[in-house]
This record gives C-alpha cells, structure tokens and sequence, in this order.
C-alpha cells in the first residue's frame, strides 16, 4: 500500500545515519582502527610471536578473524545505541514518532545504520591486518553473511539498550559490564579447545563464541562450532532480538509517555 | 467533515497525574481554532496524544475520520504539528531537517528539496540553510519548526504556543502566514496564552482547565457572552474623586485615569454626555483587558464553582 513511501522513509533513515557517522568520523571510525592497530602489534606480533602456531596457524592470522569481529560488534552495537539515544535525549526522535513510518521501519532504518557502520570497521580493520599478515579467504559468502547477520543483531541489541536508557551512563553499561567480557571470552584470542572440560562447555553458552567461530571459518577454514549450529543461533538472536525491539516500540516504552 | 474528534479522552500518566479527564471536541474541516487554557491544563498532552507522542489511557481520536487505533499511518500522514519545545537535532543543518522530515512521510527527494525550498523561503530562513540549527535564534527556530511541519503538505496543523518569545513583528508576520495557510484550506489548531492572538486568528475556541473543556464555542458568540468590559479613560485635567455616575461604576486611578465598568445595555454615549455635563475632558480611551482575556478569567477563576457543580452532579 504504502510501500513507496516506505521505501523513502527507509533511505532517509540510512543516509541520515550514513552521514553521522561520516560527519563524527573521528568518533565512529578513527577509534576502532586505532585500539585494533594496537591489538596487531601487542597480540599479534609482540607476544604472538612467542606463541606458536593455533589450528594450523600462526596467532596473528589465527587472531585476525577474531578483532575485526570484536570490531563489527562493538561498532554496530555503538553505532545504534548512541545514534537513537541520541535522538530521544535530544527529542528529535518525534520527527519519526509523528510521522507515518512504521515502527518496524524505524527499527530497520537504525538496523542498517548500525551495519553500515560494523561493515566499514570491518573493512577497515581487515585492511589493516593484511598490513601485518596474510589472509586467506576460505569462503566469501560465509565471511559475508557471518558479518552482515552478527552486525544485525548486535544493531538491534543496541536499539533495545537505547530504548530502556534513561540517561547518558546507561548507553555505557551494557557494553562495559557485559559485551566487553564476552567478547573477551567469545574465542577472539584462543580456541575453546585449549579450555578444561568445564570450561568449553561454559563458553559454549555465550552467543559471541558462535559468531566469532563462523567468522573464523569464513576466513581460515578452521572453527571451534559447527557452522549450521552458529547459524541457528545467529538466526535466533535475530528474532527474538527483532520482534522484543518492536514490541517495544509499539508499547512506547522509554520512548512515548 | 471533522478535521479532528476527540472522544471521552482520557490520559493518566505514570506518576498519577491526570492530565485529561474525559474531553470531546471536534474541529471541523477548514477551521483555525484555538485551543486554549492555563498552564498544566492538558493543552501539550491532547496535542501528543493526537500525534501520538503519548499514549492515552482511554477515549478516541479521528483524524479526517481516520480513527488512530485502526489507522495510525493514515491519520499521521494528515497531521502536522509545530511543537511547544524545541525538537530538531541542533547539530543538523536547517535545510536537511526539513528534507529529512519530508523524507519520513515517503516524499521523494526531488520534490522534498523543492518544497524545503519553498517552505524556508516562505518563513525567511531560506537565506540560514546551510547553517547548524543551533545557530539560529529563538524565534527562528521556531519558524524552521513551522516549515519541517508544513513541508508534507498536511491537511491538519497544530501549532502548540508557536509564537512564545517570537517578537512583534515577526509575530505578525507568522500571523499572517498561518492565516494564508488556512485560507488555502489548511485547518489549523492554535494553542497560546496570547488571548487577543487568538481572538484575531481563530473562528471557533474551546477552553480546557483541569483537564477538562469548560467552554467550547464560536468565537463571536463567546465573545458575546461578554456582558461587560472595563475601560481605562485619559482625562485632560485631574480629577479630586471617581464622580458619581448613573448606570456606571467608576473607580478613580489616579488623578487623570478613571476606570469604568461599561455593561452591555448602557452603552458609551451616556457615559460620556454624564462626564461632560460634570465638565470632565475625556483625553482618550482604552481597554483594561482585551475582552477574550476578561472572559478566559472569569471561566477559569469560577473553578471552584465549577468543581462544586461537579460534585453535586456525581452525588
Ligand atoms: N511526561 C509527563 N509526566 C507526568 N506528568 C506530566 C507529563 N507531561 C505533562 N504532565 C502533567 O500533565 C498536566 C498537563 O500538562 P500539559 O503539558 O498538557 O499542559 P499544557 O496545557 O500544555 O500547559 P502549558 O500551557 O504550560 O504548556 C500537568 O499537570 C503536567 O504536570
Ligand atoms: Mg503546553
């Protein structure tokens, strides 16, 4: 019916967040390629190099994977957070709520933001690995979809943490306390094989494993999961992460009186 | 055809205030109406509802018929609204908040730039385009938020206090704007705490205190509920003491200013011929208040009249 007009909508929506990102460039992209910068030469090719070879390679490729992953996340996650807390704190987010996009549609505009924003720190920081080693490149569809589905979710995560917060320190929560130490934990830096027992299966309960892992086997070819599990996963989180966004969306929660 | 119904609205917010208590009006098509009331009377809140900004606790709104509970995409598509407080990104550029808006009510580029243009040039920001909103003055963003709500062509406009801290002339000038539009065929719904604004402007009012509609009316016919009005007279020579009149009470202000209460059956001639015959020089003449500014108190300070009538009807 109205699926024109919604289209415009959407691309309004994507070309205002394209064009943030890119005006506060030094905020949304600078930062990432600094801290991985670093992460190449301390991880990789300081203490790496004492390491020895991981699955068949030597650390710096077997940690590749992994930060530009660590980096897709957290950027998607970022991008959105503060993109729509931004919008409600500072009540330009009524521009939207009075006009006649659909919740849905909102949510997908910022969705695609937040990928927009993962994907280009992603490239970037691929770049500035083969900088330091050689990448070979096992599947493309699978580093893509892997990429573009991880930046989804952690999009929507975002989403959903900006609609709850109510202030500035609450943006910043959810990444310190819980998105930092699973990533940490999600089998950036080592293989879950090397874990006791115990720990393997602790590990196997954090959805960061199965994203970084699929990622990993888009890349090398090696992985801790099987794929079609990280898939199923990935998938799941999608939409249960989708349809709570719109649900509360619709019940105006955080955003509407 | 109703622009506007609303139907035993009703809001209660989170903290237990009841901002609406049960309110019916409606506006027709073509209207400029004004809505008016005290501070905290439920204007801002009506106002979210029918843009749904703010959820209602019960009730019923229609837009051109569009009822928002069933047809919330057509009925918004109808609407534009000019908000009490400033809502643009501050760090955007003027010319892309209008585009983007048009952007969200499916307007295609092009056109959305040509009307943008359009709508800046109309209210004399076309010049302020390229600058960071933030950068503009008070009243000039108050005028960005008339164009961002004209610029999908709404049949609808709302403008809740759209002239607070706007200047004289340009509040003339955004007087005339707004009449243009209605002309044209725009229904509009005013709020403002400028009552002779309103009187100028507006064919037909209603009056919300305490979350209800106490009055709700033409504008003539309310203004004509006015029995009496208070005028202030500037006398040539100092006066001892308020002469005695008949038919009218005078009040002394100071030695050249008479106060007199004028009721609607005595008129002004006999007032005048009384002042003359007691050799009293009437310099000139003006109103204590402005007539629908009498009539807004008197509503408003019978509250408690109001309130006890209420009572009695429940018991
Ligand atoms: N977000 C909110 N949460 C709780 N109470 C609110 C909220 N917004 C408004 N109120 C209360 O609802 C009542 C009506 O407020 P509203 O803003 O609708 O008044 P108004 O008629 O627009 O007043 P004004 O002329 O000052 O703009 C007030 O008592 C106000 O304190
Ligand atoms: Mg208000």
């Amino acid at each position: 019916m109205r699926h024109r007009e919604n289209w415009i909508g959407f691309k309004t929506i994507v070309l205002k967040e394209l064009s943030r990102i890119l005006r506060i460039w030094m905020q949304t992209l600078l930062p990432p390629v600094i801290t991985m910068t670093l992460y190449f030469i301390i991880f990789g090719n300081l203490i790496g190099r004492r390491i020895g070879l991981m699955d068949g390679f030597d650390y710096m490729q077997y940690i590749a994977p992994g930060l530009i992953m660590m980096s897709v996340i957290t950027n998607s996650y970022g991008n959105v957070v503060s993109s729509f807390f931004g919008a409600k704190f500072g009540k330009y987010l009524e521009e939207m709520l009075v006009s006649p996009l659909p919740n849905w549609l909102i949510i997908l505009g910022h969705m695609a933001g937040g990928m927009a924003r993962g994907l280009m720190v992603g490239i970037a920081v691929t770049i500035i690995a083969l900088f330091f080693t050689e990448l070979q490149l096992h599947s493309l569809p699978v580093t893509l979809s892997v990429a573009l589905l991880t930046s989804a979710v952690f999009s929507l995560a975002g989403m959903i943490n900006a609609i709850f917060a109510k202030k500035f320190d609450d943006i910043a929560i959810v990444p310190t306390f819980i998105l930092t130490p699973l990533t940490y934990l999600g089998g950036v830096f080592y293989s879950i094989n090397m874990l006791p027992e115990f720990w393997q299966g602790v590990s196997r309960a954090n959805p960061i494993l199965y994203m970084v892992n699929a990622f990993r086997h888009g890349i090398l070819g090696v992985s801790d999961i099987g794929l079609g599990t990280a898939y199923a996963i990935i998938m799941v989180f999608l939409v249960v992460l989708f349809t709570t966004a719109l649900m509360l969306m619709r019940k105006g929660v955080g955003i509407r009186d | 055809m109703k622009a506007l119904s609303l139907i035993g609205l009703e809001k209660v917010y989170a903290n237990g205030v009841r901002a609406l208590d049960g309110i019916n009006l409606e506006v027709d098509e073509g209207d400029f109406f004004a809505l008016l009331g005290p501070n905290g009377a439920g204007k801002t809140t009506a106002i979210g509802i029918i843009t749904s900004l703010v959820n209602k606790t019960a009730g019923k709104v229609e837009i051109f018929g569009h009822d928002i509970d069933q047809e919330l995409e057509i009925a918004k598509s109808m609407i534009g609204v000019v908000p009490q407080e400033i809502n643009f990104n501050q760090f955007e550029k003027v010319f892309n908040i209008v585009v983007n808006q048009a952007g969200y009510y499916g307007i295609p580029r092009a056109e959305a730039c040509r009307r943008a243009e359009k709508y800046l040039r109309q209210l004399e920001l076309w010049e302020k385009r390229d600058q960071i909103s933030r950068s503009l003055s008070g009243g000039m963003k108050r005028r960005l938020m008339i164009a961002r709500a004209l610029v999908h062509e709404p049949r609808l406009l709302i403008l809740d206090e759209p002239t607070a801290g706007v200047d004289i002339e340009i509040r003339r000038s955004m007087w005339e704007f707004v009449k243009g539009i209605n002309e044209a065929g725009t229904t509009i719904i005013l709020t403002t705490h400028y009552l002779e604004e309103a009187e100028n402007l507006c064919r037909n009012i209603a009056i919300i205190d305490e979350g209800r509609i106490i009055e709700h009316n033409r504008m003539d016919r309310l203004l004509r509920k006015l029995h009496k009005e208070i005028v202030l007279l500037n006398l040539a020579g100092p006066v001892e003491a308020a002469p005695e009149l008949d038919g009218y009470l005078c009040r002394r202000v100071d030695e050249e200013t008479l106060e007199v209460e004028i009721t609607d059956q005595r008129g002004l001639s006999a007032l005048f011929e009384q002042l003359n015959s007691r050799g009293i020089v009437v310099q000139s003449m003006r109103n204590k208040s402005n007539r629908l500014e009498e009539l807004f108190m008197d509503l408003v300070e019978n509250r408690a009249g109001r309130q006890q009538a209420a009572a009695e009807g429940k018991s």
